[in-house]
């Protein structure tokens, strides 16, 4: 079962500006799945379709079989949302934002204090539950957002950017926890410019671009797409002068770092074992960029080429 | 239309628009309280002893019902109003209109929550006016259910008000540019008979005219319109505002992109 389905999305602004010129996407129930872009190529209006936020202009979107022209409804009732945009209530506790979002989901009463305190706790705000939102750190309000869109228990979570202008740590635990929810059954819609994320966390992944999915597969087909990689090797004896290497290109970036570029067919066996033969000992080994990101740069530009092509 | 759901969310909204007005208590309670106590120590008690009797009256009695009903109008107005353009501005609106509660349940959830803000500092106007002088209800049903109206008229008026709201300037320009003159000319301090003909036919343009006489009429028994013209016009306006809130938010003017 298909957790979104977009048919045909069109959104025409009334300053003229074309977001969307017609996307389609599946989300299978139980994925999680990125949706990738630059910034202003349609993102947050196919989320804001997505959760009516925004009028479409034409198309049609449905949330587990919900169409949201005729069931609107119920399909919000599946989708909790997490935009890119802190939109609490400042001034409001932070436990009567937990609480009041599940009423406005007719959750009331006793039901909506436990699960308020049950996910404030997962989030590790439980101690902050009598503060004002705006008393919080911004990594403690991006968690208080994902309590907020949780607390109805969605099966499909949009997250617009959740780890924009959050440390490290912060990041990592979130990133676990919502592994945790999606291995419980939950559908994880990520929108991120943190392309590691997508890389480590999604299974699937669409890339938006002028308002057109131009990428839409397995992380791993896209992934395979990339036949050029740039790995630096830090080496353990002094380097005078870069080494010369069949089907690699290779320069120094200092005297203990080389710079190793893996064309299409290469392998990996390949390169080390003619560093062997010079004797070269390698210490440690790193992508030189985020693969995904690559790939996306890649991406967005052949498109951008085609597009002045044309 | 889920109804469970509907009134769960309402009752959400009310609970949260009363944590807001007790909270900020400050602005929501004492002013319209120190306004009112000014109000009827200079021109109830200073000025009106000076006035004498107003349709055959005396003055402080006469114009307590219209300052009672003018701070129930101003305040109802006043909560809806920035309570839902706030919402608006901070982006929090959006906790609603991504959940499956209807339209209506946000309109009346809002209203609902200027209606009793509305009423708590009528009361407690009440409470002061009692202070100066003796009000003896005339007629309570009509009383209650006038000022209940009009609270609602005002609540929906001022939710309009928020959704076409831009910036707080926008928020502050119909109380000051419509609704004081409007309540100030709507017979608070005078009996409209005092007027010549032509500007007493102007007045009766004016509905503030028909809430604070028809409130008037509850408490003291006398009013310079017909209780009938009253009720027609406040159930009028609820049908009419409430149907212009539900048309503007199903078409998401001002809330949705």
């Amino acid at each position: 079962m298909h957790a979104l389905t977009i048919r045909n999305l069109r959104k025409t602004y009334d300053n003229g500006n074309e977001a969307l010129k017609g996307i389609d996407l599946n989300v299978e129930a139980g994925d999680f799945y990125a949706l990738l872009g630059p910034n202003g190529a349609g993102k947050t209006t196919a989320i804001g379709i997505v959760t009516s936020l925004v009028n479409k202009t034409a198309g049609e979107v449905c949330v587990f079989g919900h169409s949201i022209d005729t069931e609107l409804a119920a399909a919000k009732s599946c989708i909790g949302l997490v935009p890119q945009e802190i939109n609490l209530n400042l001034w409001e506790s932070v436990g009567n934002i937990v609480f009041n979002q599940a009423g406005y989901y007719g959750i009331g009463g006793k039901t909506a204090r436990q699960r308020a305190e049950k996910y404030l706790r997962e989030l590790r705000l439980w101690d902050r539950r009598n503060d004002i939102a705006r008393s919080l750190s911004g990594g403690m309000k991006r968690r208080l957002m994902i309590a907020r869109a949780l607390v109805h228990e969605p099966r499909l979570l949009i997250l617009d950017e959740p780890t924009a202008g959050v440390d490290i740590e912060i990041r990592r635990s979130m990133w676990e926890y919502l592994q945790a929810i999606n291995s419980d059954g939950t559908t994880i819609i990520l929108t991120t410019h943190y392309l590691e994320e997508a890389e480590s966390l999604c299974r699937n992944i669409g890339i938006i671009d002028g308002g057109r999915i131009i990428e839409d597969a397995r992380m791993s087909t896209v992934l395979r797409k990339l036949q050029r990689e740039v790995f630096i090797l830090s080496v353990a004896d002094r380097l005078n002068n870069a080494p010369e290497l069949q089907g690699f290109k290779t320069s120094l970036r200092d005297d203990h770092e080389l710079e190793v570029e893996k064309g299409p067919g290469r392998d990996l066996n390949e390169l080390f074992a003619q560093l062997d033969t010079y004797g070269i000992k390698i210490v440690s080994m790193r992508n030189k960029a985020n693969r995904l990101e690559e790939l996306f740069l890649r991406l967005i530009e052949n498109k951008n080429g085609d597009g002045r092509a044309a | 239309m889920n109804i469970a759901l509907n009134l769960v969310a309402v009752q959400t909204i009310i609970r949260k628009e009363m944590v807001r007005v007790l909270r900020i208590w400050t602005q929501t309670i004492v002013p319209p309280a120190i306004t009112m106590t000014l109000y009827f120590i200079i021109f109830g008690n200073l000025i009106g002893r000076r006035i004498g009797s107003m349709d055959g009256f005396d003055y402080m009695q006469y114009i307590a019902p219209g300052l009672i009903m003018m701070s129930v109008i101003t305040n109802s107005y006043g909560n809806v109003v920035s309570s839902f353009f706030g919402a608006k501005f901070g982006r929090h609106v959006e906790e609603m209109l991504v959940a499956p509660m209807s339209n209506a349940a946000i309109i009346i959830g809002h209203v609902a929550g200027g209606v009793l803000r509305g009423l708590m500092v009528g009361a407690l106007v009440t409470l002061i006016a009692l202070m100066f002088t003796d009000l003896n209800v005339a007629y309570p049903l009509v009383m209650v259910s006038i000022v209940f109206l009009s609270s609602i008229v005002f609540s929906l008026a001022g939710f309009i008000n928020a959704i076409f709201a831009k910036k707080f300037d926008d928020v502050s320009i119909v109380p000051t540019f419509v609704l004081t003159p409007l309540t100030y000319l709507g017979g608070v301090f005078y009996s409209i008979s005092l007027l010549p003909e032509f500007w007493q036919t102007v007045s009766r343009a004016n509905p503030i005219l028909y809430m604070v006489n028809a409130f008037r009429y509850g408490i003291l028994g006398a009013s310079d319109i017909s209780i009938g013209h009253a009720y027609t016009i406040l159930i009028g306006f609820v049908v009419l505002l409430f149907s212009a809130c539900v048309i503007l938010m199903r078409k998401g003017i001002g809330i949705r992109e």
